[in-house]
């Protein structure tokens, strides 16, 4: 994996940090591994993301996390032009992606679709993880970002 | 029967609004607290009621005119009612009415000031996110990829809502056209001599595709306010009083899920609020005479439209035309104020004044059929609330 500062947007937009109860620890440190960790209930099988202490389905406590193939396909997107942020301001429009995980018991992710932000994009359509590190951040992250499978 | 007296209907009466003068963001020259005041006074002065016998506050959306320091800065004889809708966005600008009705139904108060206070100029903007360096919980998975504000939040419901059931471009412009439109006649509208057209809204600059420019709700400072009280108290007041039919709060299984994760996503979050508020109100949607409907963004309101009945999303294409969407005889005139996208984002509070006005045969832009108004608050949020006023004639 390249780990040089590649990213689809321009730095300064808000860096993700785990919640002050320690609730999405496993995530981030997962996706700075370049692994998606997800969780899934241990005693009923039921997938859940974003993470809870408790599974949905079966209220059995602290759900554990285990890898997750990055594959899914377009659930829905948009195509942004208005800078919400200052960061935004020079860069133009850009693609957000809302991705399926149908292997994942079809739990969802907001990622953006890499490429050019002016192709088509269509629901339902393919796609694949690709990890985008920025080790020089401080702190430190990961983000998964999706590409045309 | 104790399962006939839990409900609202006919049981509080709305005797008196008011609003200050409405803003651009930035633009107002009072504070918010004192813009609160200034609203909550201007809407006892409309009921012709002493502000010292208010007894309870309502508000939503975490704001900040604390209802202690009202009291305090009024010098009411007492509080006895203080709630606060959690959730944020307008979800809350009807379940604040219901609250401080039900505060009334249950005994605990007599007379309540339900408002929204809101200096955007003051207190920063809902669609500006920079100065943030570090995030966690929910926007940890959005804000990173550039799914900010309100606008990025929103739009991938609505293009998955479009998708999946044929919805175009233009279903979402008559909206915008119907608020325009209504503004024009609304000397209190910040979009007052501003009117818009189709090739105006064609030609505007994308926001986050599906929304244009006018797609998107403004940024406003100002505050409104209106007086509940008991029904036997309402012929009291100089106005033609107006009652809670019924009112809502809430949303469907799971519509909590972060992030983007409720099984129902391409939707308001009416599926199970909608039908809550018309069996309280013991009216369906062929009753309802005119709508307001929180315009966070034009395609909530088509989804909104449709969980509320009055039309299947496979209809939303033919219904929504400007024609129908407008007083004083359209099918359902729809935001006959300007609503957010052209009176003022007052939150959505302006959403319920209009209805009262309707409901008094006041409004600038009257519809016909005015025996039962209906708000919508907040589409896509949760949680969501609705509300049904009615005229002496609808009970």
């Amino acid at each position: 994996m390249n780990r040089k500062a590649s990213s689809y947007l321009p730095p300064g937009l808000p860096i993700p940090v785990v919640d002050p109860d320690g609730l999405s620890a496993p995530y981030w440190a997962g996706l700075r591994e370049g692994r998606l960790l997800m969780q899934r209930c241990a005693h009923c099988q039921t997938w859940q993301f974003g993470p809870e202490w408790l599974c949905h389905r079966c209220h059995a406590f602290d759900p554990p996390w285990v890898e997750a193939e990055p594959r899914g396909r377009i659930f829905s997107w948009e195509r942004v032009w208005h800078p919400s942020h200052a960061a935004l301001r020079p860069h133009g429009p850009y693609v957000a992606v809302l991705v399926e995980l149908p292997d994942a018991g079809g739990v969802r992710m907001v990622g953006n679709l890499l490429g050019d932000p002016m192709q088509a994009v269509a629901i339902g359509a393919e796609v694949e993880g690709v990890f985008e590190h920025h080790p020089d951040s401080d702190p430190p992250y990961s983000l998964l970002q999706w590409r045309m499978r | 029967m104790a399962g006939r007296d839990r409900t609202l209907r006919g049981r509080v009466a709305v005797v008196g609004i008011g609003e200050t003068e409405y803003y651009r963001h930035g633009a107002a020259p009072d504070a918010e607290f004192k813009l609160a005041l200034k609203a909550i006074l201007a809407a006892c002065h409309d009921a012709g009621l002493d502000p010292r016998d208010i007894d309870g506050f309502a508000s939503y959306s975490d704001d900040r005119s604390d209802a202690s320091r009202l009291a305090a800065a009024l010098g009411t004889h007492r509080l006895r009612a203080a709630t606060m809708q959690w959730g944020g966005g307008g979800g809350g600008c009807c379940a604040a009415v219901a609250n401080a009705a039900a505060s009334i139904v249950a005994g605990l108060a007599d007379c309540v000031v339900v408002f929204r206070s809101l200096a955007q100029g003051q207190y920063g903007r809902f669609g500006q996110t920079t100065g943030i360096d570090t995030i966690s919980g929910e926007k940890a998975y959005l804000m990173p990829y550039g799914v900010l504000a309100p606008p990025q939040r929103f739009a991938m419901r609505v293009q998955r809502y479009m998708h999946e059931h044929g919805v175009r471009q233009e279903a979402l412009r008559a909206i915008a056209l119907a608020s325009y439109h209504h503004a024009q006649a609304n000397p209190r509208a910040v979009m007052h001599g501003k009117p818009l057209d189709a090739e105006k809204y064609d030609a505007s600059r994308w926001i986050a595709e599906p929304f244009h420019l006018y797609d998107s709700c403004m940024e406003n400072d100002g505050a409104a306010a209106l007086v509940l009280v008991p029904e036997e108290r309402a012929v009291d007041f100089q106005h033609k009083p107006v009652y809670v039919l019924g009112a809502a709060v809430g949303s469907g299984y799971r519509t909590g899920a972060i992030p983007h994760n409720s099984p129902l996503y391409a939707s308001a979050s009416f599926d199970t609020v909608a039908p809550d508020l018309y069996r309280m109100a013991g009216v369906g949607p062929s009753e309802v005479g005119v709508v307001q409907c929180y315009e966070n963004f034009t395609g909530g309101v088509v989804m909104a439209l449709a969980e509320h009945g009055f039309f299947r999303p496979e209809e939303a294409n033919d219904f929504l035309t400007l024609e129908n969407l407008i007083a004083p005889s359209g099918r359902l005139p729809l935001n006959t104020s300007g609503g957010n996208l052209a009176e003022c984002y007052m939150h959505g509070f302006e959403l319920v004044l209009e209805a009262v006005r309707q409901v008094r045969g006041t409004s600038t832009n009257q519809a016909t059929r005015n025996d039962v108004a209906m708000v919508i608050g907040g589409p896509m949020v949760t949680p969501v609330s609705n509300l049904l006023l009615g005229s002496d004639a609808a009970l």
